[in-house]
């Protein structure tokens, strides 16, 4: 990278590395520019964060700084406790869901021949065509009829059938990038696919195993269409839903506190996994260019 | 079956002696494949090809919310549909907003990719920061825009004293321009990304071409960059044009339609003719079929054009 930056006549002067003050002089409006970009995109988290616990008129915490805020969380309905643990059922379900079919599904699209594949990886890429809107009021029905109404099982196999296309797509390009010559040593020593695939595929596929773990928790977690249309028992919401519906709490007056607070507790986590697993978001984000 | 047929004349004679053996092979090699499938298989059919052809029926009969089926109602959930007083308003609204976000989004997108395009500590620092809002849910992020936009706890009031109070969602213009905010704010680093991966895949080869034969940088940037990222811009704008035709949870959370229904998109209608009130899920399965056909026919129409100009 280095060696063809220094043929770019323009980039030389980026680079930075020349201290002199003519350098700095080009390079001041470029660092303002982009300085004042990103204080513009972490503003509004850091200021949530930071309104959170402040003090504020018409919210739980009026005078000095505290968690007063989060109080209001705790007391809120069946409490925030019931609705962390209502997404932490959802989301841990919708991953292992996803996890499991896609890892089997990826397997067979990628090693075996069968009729009817073509037809069923077509059909599975085919969900992404489809609005949510669309299959939300069929399958308002269908889970009626399938006794799964107001169930968290219910609404986190809608949500693995979403994650299905992205999912079933990563999990068959990583088979297909490992090679074929590792599996049939296994073969040789008697091996069955199964034992294959658990002893020998499935640590050389683990990188895009998490990737689709990853995408499947966060698209469950931060859900809001489907379990609005799927889960009327208020005690069984989600977060995101129980955040949204709080905001209309006591008598029409907004606790903005509250809903600051909840925002805080709903980006904790989708902000701890994408600082951690940064590389993992943006594999997945290339294979989806890869798609295009 | 087929499979085996193909393969047996690719092979040498001299190996065609284990074949009775290999058929079996092949024979539990397609139902192991089956096997592994079955599950895939089971939740698109279950989840996905039986809502399609349920969406379909109901679109044609008189389906209440509680009442379930009572019969057909073909052409009338469909005219009455287009008759809603507010269908028009809502597809010309979502298609507005649908305009507006994507030349912003695409725009700034790429510009903010060509900012951080080297590989300094800086610019990593830049791509993580632009980057984390996209960690969050689109409702979180919604309900936290709707807090900052709150005359009562936002920012804002305290700034602009002398301007009087700034409304952001007052007017249904504001609260679209305020919409469009929440929406570039949460989706700039995820097209930057995708940009920047199609950036990245341009060779320095092609550049140093270019500067010897002369090349300035505005045209370095109109004749090399631009032709060589088309593809993958064609896709920013498909996946941009397609999230936001769909966009429901930012305004449900924001203005939940209003003020004067004046930010009433084509989801939320259907939304409404379900649930909220209209009760009618046989007239919200007919708005369904039209966006659905809508969205097909428009993306049928994106891949030719995307297609046709490659070739």
């Amino acid at each position: 990278m280095a060696t063809t930056l220094d043929t770019r006549p323009v980039r030389r002067t980026r680079d930075g590395r020349g201290t002199s003050l003519a350098g700095l002089v080009v390079r001041t409006p470029y660092y303002v520019l982009t300085g004042a970009l990103a204080l513009l995109f972490l503003f509004p988290m850091v200021w949530t964060a930071v309104a959170s616990v402040a003090p504020q008129a018409g919210t739980a915490q009026t005078d000095g700084w505290g968690f007063a805020n989060y109080g209001t969380l705790v007391d809120y309905q069946a409490g925030i406790g019931q609705y962390l643990l209502n997404s932490v059922i959802v989301s841990g379900l919708t991953v292992v869901f996803t996890v499991t079919t896609a890892l089997l599904g990826g397997y067979a699209f990628a090693r075996f021949e069968f009729p009817g594949k073509n037809l069923l990886f077509l059909v599975t890429l085919a969900i992404l065509m489809v609005p949510y809107a669309t299959l939300l009021i069929p399958l308002y029905v269908l889970l009626n009829d399938l006794g799964l109404q107001n169930s968290l099982v219910g609404l986190a196999l809608v949500l693995t059938m979403f994650q299905l296309p992205f999912a079933t797509f990563m999990m068959r390009i990583s088979f297909e990038s490992v090679p074929k010559e590792l599996e049939e040593a296994a073969f040789v020593d008697g091996c069955g696919t199964f034992t294959a695939l658990r002893r020998v595929l499935l640590p050389a596929v683990r990188p895009g195993l998490v990737t689709v773990g990853l995408f499947a928790f966060l698209a469950a977690w931060n859900d809001f269409i489907t379990p609005l249309v799927l889960i009327s028992d208020s005690d069984k919401v989600p977060l995101p839903l129980a955040v949204a519906n709080l905001r209309q709490q006591v008598m029409g007056v907004i606790d903005y506190g509250a809903t600051e607070a909840g925002v805080v507790v709903l980006a904790v986590p989708c902000v701890f996994l994408f600082l951690v697993l940064q590389r993992q978001y943006v594999r997945g984000f290339m294979s989806g260019a890869l798609k295009g | 079956m087929t499979t085996s047929l193909k393969r047996a004349p690719t092979r040498p004679p001299d190996e065609a002696a284990p074949a009775p053996p290999r058929k079996r092979t092949g024979n539990r090699r397609r139902l192991a494949g089956w096997a592994y499938a079955a599950p895939t298989a089971l939740f698109v059919t279950l989840f996905f090809a039986v809502p399609v052809l349920l969406v379909g029926r109901m679109s044609v009969s008189d389906w209440g919310l509680f009442a379930g089926d009572r019969g057909v109602n073909f052409p009338d959930n469909f005219a009455d549909a287009v008759d809603l007083r507010l269908f028009w308003p809502a597809v010309w609204f979502t298609v507005k907003y649908t305009v507006i976000t994507t030349a912003i989004l695409i725009a700034l997108s790429l510009g903010v990719a060509l900012l951080v395009q080297e590989s300094t500590r800086w610019s990593g620092f830049l791509r993580t920061a632009v980057l984390v809002p996209s960690a969050l849910g689109l409702a979180s992020a919604s309900l936290l825009f709707y807090a900052l936009y709150s005359p009562q706890s936002g920012p804002f009031g305290d700034v602009l004293p002398g301007a009087g109070q700034v409304s952001f969602l007052g007017t249904p213009d504001a609260a679209l321009w305020s919409t469009v905010g929440l929406i570039v704010w949460r989706f700039t680093g995820f097209y930057m990304l995708l940009l920047l991966v199609a950036l990245q895949g341009i060779s320095a080869d092609v550049y140093e071409a270019a500067e010897l034969d002369g090349c300035n940088r505005v045209q370095r940037f109109t004749r090399i960059t631009l032709p060589l990222l088309r593809p993958s811009l064609a896709m920013c704008t498909i996946l941009c044009v397609t999230g936001s035709l769909l966009a429901f949870d930012q305004f449900y959370i924001l203005t939940k339609g209003g003020p004067d229904n004046g930010t009433m998109t084509i989801v939320q209608l259907i939304y409404n003719a379900a649930f909220q009130g209209g009760n009618d899920l046989g007239l919200a399965a007919a708005l369904s079929i039209i966006v659905l056909v809508a969205l097909l026919v428009l993306n049928l129409g994106q891949f030719r054009w995307l297609r046709g100009r490659d070739g």
